[in-house]
C-alpha cells in the first residue's frame, strides 16, 4: 500500500538524517536531538508496518513497541542531559 | 510452581527497589540480593546441565503473543559466570564505597544485574532491545559515579554510544517484524529466508552489538570509560557487560542467521578481531595507568573472541562444537580473569593512591595477595597453561592450521606475545627495590601506603583462581553443557 | 574535515538504499497481517478491551516491566551526579493564574486518560506524562520541587511501578497461576491496579528527571530563589 511505503520510507529517511546528524555535529544537544530523531524513524517504520488499510482494525503490536520505545528514549536522554549538565557546572 | 527464570530475573529487580526505599539499609539489601539471585542462577544452570532446557512463556501467552525466556547451554555457562562475578564484585563492593556513594551504587548495580540476567534468558527481539536499553543505562550511570569530570565525559560518550548501537538494533527489530512477521527468536528463524531483507537485519542487529562489543575499530569509548570507573564497576563492565553484548551477537549468530551468516561475514568479523588483537595489545603494552592497560586488554581478548567466527563458519560439524565450546571457555575464562585484575587493580589504588605502574613497586610488595591475584589473572590473559584461554587458544590455533586459514595463527602469536610482555612488566613491580624496611620518616609522599584487610582481598584472588585452575583443568563439563542438542 | 562528511554522506546514502530495498522487500513479501490477527482475536481473554493496553500490560507484561526499570535506572542515575539544580523565581502574577488553573487539570486529565486505557486510547504511560508535565509546568513556574513530595515519599514513589508490578507477578506465580499471567477473572482489576501505580511512580519520575539532580532533604532558602535572573 502506498500510505505504508511513504511512512516507511519516511522513516529511513529520518533515521539517516538522524544518523549524519549523530557523527557530524559536536555538541552534545545536537547528537541528542539526532538520537530522538534516528527513534522517531524507526518509529515511523513501526507505524507504517501497522497500518492495514482503512477499514481494518490496526496492528496493536507495533503500537505497543513505539510506547515502549518512546519511554526508553525519554529516559536515556534525560541521563544524557543530566550528565551534559554536570560537565557544564564544572566548567565554571 | 516456581518460575526460575522469572525469579532469576526478578529477585535483582526487587533488591533494587528495596535498595532505594531504605537507602541507610542498600549495603545489606544488597548483598543479600546477590546471594540469593546467585543461587537462583545456579539452580536454573544445575537444572540446565541435568538435561532439561528450561522455557518460560510468561504470561501463559506462549510465542508469537507473548515474551519467553529460556535457558539452554550456552545460556546456563554464561549465567553461572555471570552471576559468580558479580557476587564477587558484589563483596568486595561492601567496603570500597564510601556512605555517601553507597546508597547510589546498589540500587543501580542490582538492576544492571538484572539486565544481564535478562539478557542472558532472553528470546524475544524487542525484549532484548529493552533489556540492552536498561544495561546501558545503569552501566554508564554507574561509570560515572566518581563524579570527576573525565569520568562524567568518558561515560557520557559511552551512553551515547550505546544508544546509536541499540537504536541501529532496533531499525533490524522493526524490519524484522515487517518482513517476519514475529519477534520470537525461534519463530524469527524458521521465516528467514536468505534474501536483501535478511542481509539487511544482519547487518543492522550485529552493526549495533558490535558498538557494545567494542569490537576493533568501534572500541574508541571502551578505554576511557571502564578507566575512569570506580573499581568494582570497570570490573562488571569488562567482565559482564561487554560479554552480554557478544552473548547476543553469537546467539544471532547461531540461532537466527544460520543461513545467513557465512564465511565471508565470518571473516570480515576474523579480520576486525585480529585488529583488535594487535591494536589493543599494543596500547596495553604502552599503557602508563594499570586500568588503562586492563580495558586495553579487554579490546584486545574481544578481538580474540571474535577471530572464532570465520573458523566456525567454514568448519564441518564436529569441529564447530569444538570451537563453539573453546569460544565459550575463552569468553569465562576472561569474565573471572578481568574482573579479578580490575578488582586487584582498585585495591592498589586504594593502598598507594594512584595507578601509575612505573610507581605501583611498593604498594604491589605490600599486598602480596593482591600480586599472586594479579599473576593469575595474567596467566589467563596471556593464555599459559592450565588457564582456559591456553585451551582456547590452542583449539584456535590448530584449527587455523588444520583448515588452511593459516593467517590466524601469527596473529594470535602477536597478541599473545604483547600480553606477555604488559603481564610481565606489570609484575616486575613486584620484584622490584620497594619498600626499604625503616625507611626514614618524613620520606617522599609516594611510600604513604593505606593499609587493606585481608577480607577485601580475597575476591579478586578467588576469581583469578578459577580462570586459571578452575576453568582450564576442569573444562570437560562445559563441552559436555555446551553439546546440548538444541530443542 | 570535508572529504569526511562527503564519505559519510556517500555511505548513509548507499545504505539508505539497501534500508528501502530491505524494506520493500519486507513488505512485499508479507501480504498477512503479521500478528494482528493473533493480538486483536484474543483481547477478550486479556481483561482490557484495548488491543493496545492487552498487549502493553498483558501479552507483553515483561516489556513494560523492564520499561518502569528503565525509567528508575535513568532517575537513579540523575540522582547520583549531585544535588538539584536551583529552581526559577516565583512566577507573576498572570503565570501564577494560568499555572493555578493548568495544573489541577492536567492531573484530572491523567485520572481520566488511566481509567479510559482500559477501553479507549490511554493507559498507564500518557497518565504519567500528563502528570509529569504537571510537575515540569510548576517548576518552571517557580515552585522548586516540581510539586513533588518530600524525599523519602519521593523514594517511594518513583519504584511503586516497579514495586506493584514485579510483586503482582510474584502472587500471581505463588498462587499457581504463573509469574504474569493474569487470570481472566480479575485481570481488569489487577491490570488497573498495577496502571495506577505506574502512573505515579512516571509521573513523579519525569517530574524529577527535569530537577537534574537529587532534591535536598530539606530544602534551604537557596531552593526557591537561586537560579536565572537572581
Amino acid at each position: 500500500m502506498i500510505t505504508q511505503l511513504v511512512y516507511g520510507l519516511a522513516g529511513i529517511v529520518l533515521f539517516l538524517l538522524g544518523v549524519w546528524s549523530f557523527l557530524v555535529h559536536d555538541p552534545l544537544l545536537r547528537k541528542l536531538i539526532a538520537l530522538n530523531i534516528m527513534g522517531a524513524g524507526v518509529f515511523h517504520i513501526l507505524m507504517a508496518v501497522a497500518y492495514r488499510g482503512l477499514d481494518a482494525p490496526p496492528d496493536p503490536i507495533p503500537h505497543a513497541l513505539v510506547l515502549t520505545g518512546i519511554v526508553v528514549a525519554v529516559s536515556a536522554t534525560a541521563l544524557a542531559l543530566t550528565l551534559g549538565q554536570r560537565l557544564e557546572r564544572r566548567d565554571d | 510452581m516456581i518460575d526460575w527464570l522469572a525469579l532469576t530475573v526478578a529477585l535483582p529487580l526487587l533488591g533494587a527497589v528495596f535498595a532505594v526505599v531504605l537507602p541507610t539499609r542498600a549495603r545489606g539489601i544488597g548483598m543479600a540480593a546477590a546471594l540469593l539471585t546467585t543461587a537462583m542462577a545456579l539452580s536454573v544452570s544445575v537444572q540446565v546441565v541435568q538435561g532439561i532446557t528450561l522455557r518460560s512463556d510468561l504470561g501463559g501467552w506462549g510465542a508469537p503473543l507473548g515474551i519467553g525466556l529460556q535457558a539452554d547451554g550456552l545460556s546456563a555457562a554464561l549465567l553461572v559466570m555471570a552471576n559468580l562475578v558479580a557476587l564477587g564484585i558484589s563483596a568486595y563492593a561492601l567496603d570500597y564505597f564510601d556512605a555517601g556513594s553507597r546508597r547510589h551504587f546498589w540500587p543501580l548495580w542490582l538492576l544492571l544485574w538484572t539486565a544481564l540476567n535478562g539478557l542472558f534468558l532472553a528470546v524475544d527481539l524487542f525484549n532484548i532491545y529493552v533489556t540492552l536499553e536498561l544495561l546501558g543505562i545503569s552501566a554508564a550511570a554507574l561509570g560515572a559515579l566518581t563524579g570527576r569530570r573525565e569520568a562524567v565525559a568518558a561515560n557520557l560518550r559511552y551512553l551515547l554510544v550505546g544508544l546509536l548501537g541499540s537504536m541501529t538494533y532496533l531499525l533490524g527489530v522493526a524490519l524484522a517484524y515487517t518482513g517476519l512477521g514475529t519477534l520470537d527468536l525461534g519463530l524469527a528463524a524458521q521465516a528467514l529466508t536468505p534474501g536483501p531483507l535478511a542481509w539487511t537485519i544482519f547487518a543492522l542487529m550485529l552493526g549495533g552489538l558490535l558498538l557494545k562489543t567494542a569490537l576493533f575499530p568501534l572500541h574508541f569509548w571502551l578505554p576511557p570509560a571502564h578507566a575512569q570507573a570506580p573499581a568494582p564497576v570497570s570490573a562488571a563492565l569488562s567482565a559482564l557487560v561487554v560479554k552480554a553484548a557478544f552473548y547476543l551477537i553469537l546467539r544471532l549468530w547461531l540461532d537466527l542467521f544460520g543461513p545467513v551468516a557465512g564465511p565471508a561475514a565470518g571473516t570480515l568479523l576474523g579480520m576486525l578481531g585480529a585488529g583488535g588483537v594487535v591494536w589493543g595489545s599494543w596500547r596495553a603494552f604502552r599503557a602508563e595507568r594499570l586500568k588503562l592497560l586492563a580495558a586495553y586488554s579487554t579490546v584486545a581478548q574481544v578481538g580474540y573472541l571474535f577471530m572464532f567466527f570465520p573458523l566456525m563458519a567454514a568448519a564441518a560439524i564436529p569441529r564447530r562444537q569444538e570451537l563453539f565450546g573453546a569460544l565459550v571457555l575463552l569468553a569465562l575464562t576472561h569474565g573471572f580473569a578481568k574482573a579479578g585484575l580490575f578488582l586487584s587493580a582498585g585495591l592498589l589504588q586504594k593502598t598507594a593512591g594512584h595507578d601509575r605502574i612505573a610507581e605501583l613497586g611498593p604498594a604491589t610488595q605490600s599486598l602480596p595477595a593482591v600480586a599472586f591475584a594479579i599473576g593469575f589473572a595474567g596467566v589467563a590473559l596471556i593464555g599459559l597453561p592450565p588457564s582456559g584461554t591456553f585451551v582456547a587458544k590452542w583449539v584456535l590455533l590448530s584449527e587455523s592450521f588444520a583448515s588452511g586459514q593459516w593467517w590466524w595463527a601469527p596473529v594470535v602469536l602477536a597478541g599473545t606475545l604483547l600480553a606477555a610482555a604488559y603481564v610481565f612488566r606489570l609484575l616486575a613491580n613486584a620484584f622490584g627495590p620497594g619498600l626499604q624496611p625503616g625507611a626514614a620518616g618524613g620520606g617522599d609522599q609516594s611510600q604513604c601506603l593505606v593499609p587493606i584487610g585481608r577480607a577485601v582481598q580475597a575476591p579478586a584472588l578467588l576469581m583469578t583462581l578459577i580462570a586459571v585452575v578452575l576453568l582450564g583443568l576442569g573444562a570437560e563439563p562445559l563441552w559436555t553443557l555446551l553439546q546440548e542438542p538444541p530443542p | 574535515m570535508r572529504t569526511r562528511n562527503a564519505l559519510i554522506i556517500i555511505a548513509l546514502a548507499l545504505i539508505g538504499a539497501a534500508l528501502a530495498w530491505a524494506f520493500l522487500d519486507a513488505v512485499a513479501g508479507q501480504t498477512d497481517a503479521r500478528l494482528a490477527d493473533l493480538a486483536l482475536e484474543r483481547v477478550p481473554e486479556s481483561g482490557v478491551s484495548n488491543p493496545v493496553t492487552s498487549v502493553l500490560l498483558n501479552y507483553r507484561a515483561y516489556d513494560t516491566l523492564l520499561e518502569l526499570a528503565v525509567l528508575l535506572a535513568s532517575i537513579l542515575g540523575i540522582w547520583s551526579t549531585g544535588p538539584a539544580l536551583p529552581g526559577f523565581l516565583p512566577a507573576g502574577p498572570v503565570l501564577s493564574g494560568l499555572v493555578a488553573s493548568v495544573v489541577p487539570l492536567l492531573v484530572l486529565t491523567a485520572g481520566y486518560m488511566l481509567w479510559v486505557g482500559g477501553h479507549a486510547p490511554g493507559g498507564a504511560f500518557q497518565a504519567g506524562a500528563l502528570l509529569g508535565a504537571a510537575g515540569v509546568v510548576l517548576r518552571l513556574a517557580g515552585e522548586p520541587r516540581a510539586g513533588l513530595p518530600p524525599l523519602p515519599w519521593l523514594r517511594l514513589a518513583i519504584m511503586l511501578g516497579v514495586l506493584t508490578f514485579t510483586m503482582t507477578a510474584l502472587v500471581l506465580m505463588a498462587v499457581g497461576a504463573g509469574f504474569l499471567t493474569f487470570p481472566l477473572a480479575v485481570a481488569k482489576w489487577l491490570i488497573l491496579f498495577v496502571e495506577a501505580a505506574a502512573t505515579l511512580a512516571i509521573g513523579a519520575t519525569l517530574a524529577a528527571a527535569y530537577l537534574a539532580g537529587e532534591p535536598l532533604a530539606v530544602p534551604t532558602a537557596s531552593d526557591r530563589h537561586g537560579g536565572i535572573g537572581h
